[in-house]
């Protein structure tokens, strides 16, 4: 029986929480897609094949037939238009709004100042016992002002009954934060919470990064 | 409504802005590409004006740019685009074609994420308290360079007269105020970045770029 090819190709890192998140997209969408694991650590976003789709060698990157996107944010709005089944924004303007700002204090404030390269940077410049508390410190920050903005907006998920964008964000970094960081929750009771309710999902699950084809075995 | 020029008058738009925010200057910039005439309401983020109650009612992390249209509250400025690219299409900043909207979304999200918050004011102020400002310079100056190098090769085959063609479009209004107020700043020697000196010589001979610049606000001081 002839192979057949997914249309869908992702390429995607089992820790990274950008792939994180649009793998949670792929799956809320009922996308079947061919998951291609990049070896960060082995440098595989460094080939010549991988920098032909990616020049600046970050994952995820997705591709679709002749289209090729890179970046969570700009491959998650690329689904939500060519893929509209099962939205991930509200159509309510104020809605909307806030799915953009909370996914971008994520993608913003948080993420990048806990990224490899500058956690390196922190350890190797500052002092290795600065790197926690300066992690932690972006994180807790980050994660305040999330409990302020959706405090008047979250119902079961993040910004009412259903799953849209900001919860697509949020869990990957509430995973980074308790995961790899050690953060005491018991501050967030909303983010907690929320949590709480993506661990009843399967399309969350399936999506972590422990049950990825590239994630090393226990 | 439209005033007698054709541009849309929405008295009911309000920008809460401090003049040398680069993402506010990107709010401004669409504002202005789109006719889009506002109140300008000043934060002034020197004398910690971001932290009264009445502003962190408005925004939570105390940021600018905020936007309040009517009973609509938008904060942070890539919100703030994707609100008023929907509902003020007029001039419209994302390209229709997905691959080029793409690229788009692609280059300001390397602005927003990669580069401006690695030197965002308390960014800096800790290193430069932590190892001094030697180091802070060259932290601030490293990791622009680095987000500059990205940006080349991101716009490398679709590049024209300005980022993503001879339009302008989403990501000149990351790119720009970006350029301004880091290259110089940081010393960064742009011949190093052939195709953003090009489009940032088109970016800032656009009226409506000027009339957003830091100095031309209503807070500005010298």
């Amino acid at each position: 029986m002839a192979h057949e090819e997914k249309k869908l190709k992702l390429y995607s890192n089992w820790g990274s929480s950008c792939s994180f998140r649009i793998r949670i997209a792929l799956n809320l969408k009922g996308l079947e897609y061919q998951y291609i694991p990049v070896n960060l650590l082995k440098g595989e976003q460094f080939t010549p094949e991988f920098q032909k789709l990616n020049p600046i060698g970050y994952v995820p990157v997705l591709v679709d037939d002749e289209i090729i996107v890179s970046d969570s944010l700009a491959i998650f709005m690329y689904l939500e238009e060519k893929y509209p089944q099962h939205p991930l924004l509200p159509s309510d303007l104020q809605k909307k709004a806030i799915n953009f700002q909370a996914a971008n204090i994520v993608c913003s404030s948080i993420q990048p100042l806990q990224n490899l390269a500058v956690l390196k940077y922190i350890e190797e410049k500052v002092s290795p016992d600065e790197k926690i508390p300066w992690v932690k410190f972006h994180i807790e920050k980050g994660f305040e002002a999330l409990e302020k903005l959706l405090k008047g907006h979250a119902g079961r998920y993040a910004t009412g009954d259903e799953v849209f964008m900001a919860d697509l964000f949020l869990a990957p970094q509430i995973y980074v934060g308790i995961k790899r960081f050690d953060v005491d929750m018991a501050k967030f009771p909303l983010l907690s919470r929320l949590n709480e309710a993506y661990s009843e999902l399967p399309q969350f699950q399936n999506a972590m990064p422990e049950n990825q084809p590239d994630a090393p075995s226990a | 409504m439209a005033a007698k020029d054709g541009r849309e008058v929405s008295s009911k738009l309000v920008l809460y802005s401090f003049w040398q925010s680069s993402c506010a200057w990107r709010v401004r910039f669409a504002l202005n590409l789109k006719g889009l005439s506002y109140e300008y309401k000043a934060v002034d983020l020197t004398k910690g004006e971001q932290f009264t109650p009445e502003f962190e009612k408005l925004n939570p992390l105390h940021f600018v740019p905020v936007l309040v249209d009517g009973d609509i509250v938008v904060s942070d400025s890539f919100a703030i685009l994707m609100y008023l690219e929907e509902k003020y299409p007029q001039r419209a900043l994302l390209p229709a074609d997905p691959q080029r909207k793409a690229l788009n979304l692609q280059a300001a999200s390397i602005v927003s994420s990669s580069i401006q918050p690695l030197h965002m004011m308390s960014i800096l102020k800790y290193l430069e308290e932590k190892i001094g400002p030697q180091e802070r310079f060259l932290f601030g100056q490293t990791n622009i360079e680095k987000g500059f190098f990205a940006l080349e090769k991101l716009l490398k085959d679709l590049a024209g007269k300005y980022a993503t063609g001879d339009e302008v479009s989403m990501a000149d209004v990351f790119i720009a105020p970006q350029i301004a107020i880091s290259a110089e700043r940081f010393k960064i020697d742009m011949s190093t970045f052939p195709i953003l000196s090009r489009i940032y010589d088109s970016q800032k001979a656009l009226r409506e770029f000027i009339a957003a610049s830091p100095e031309k606000q209503p807070d500005a001081v010298n």
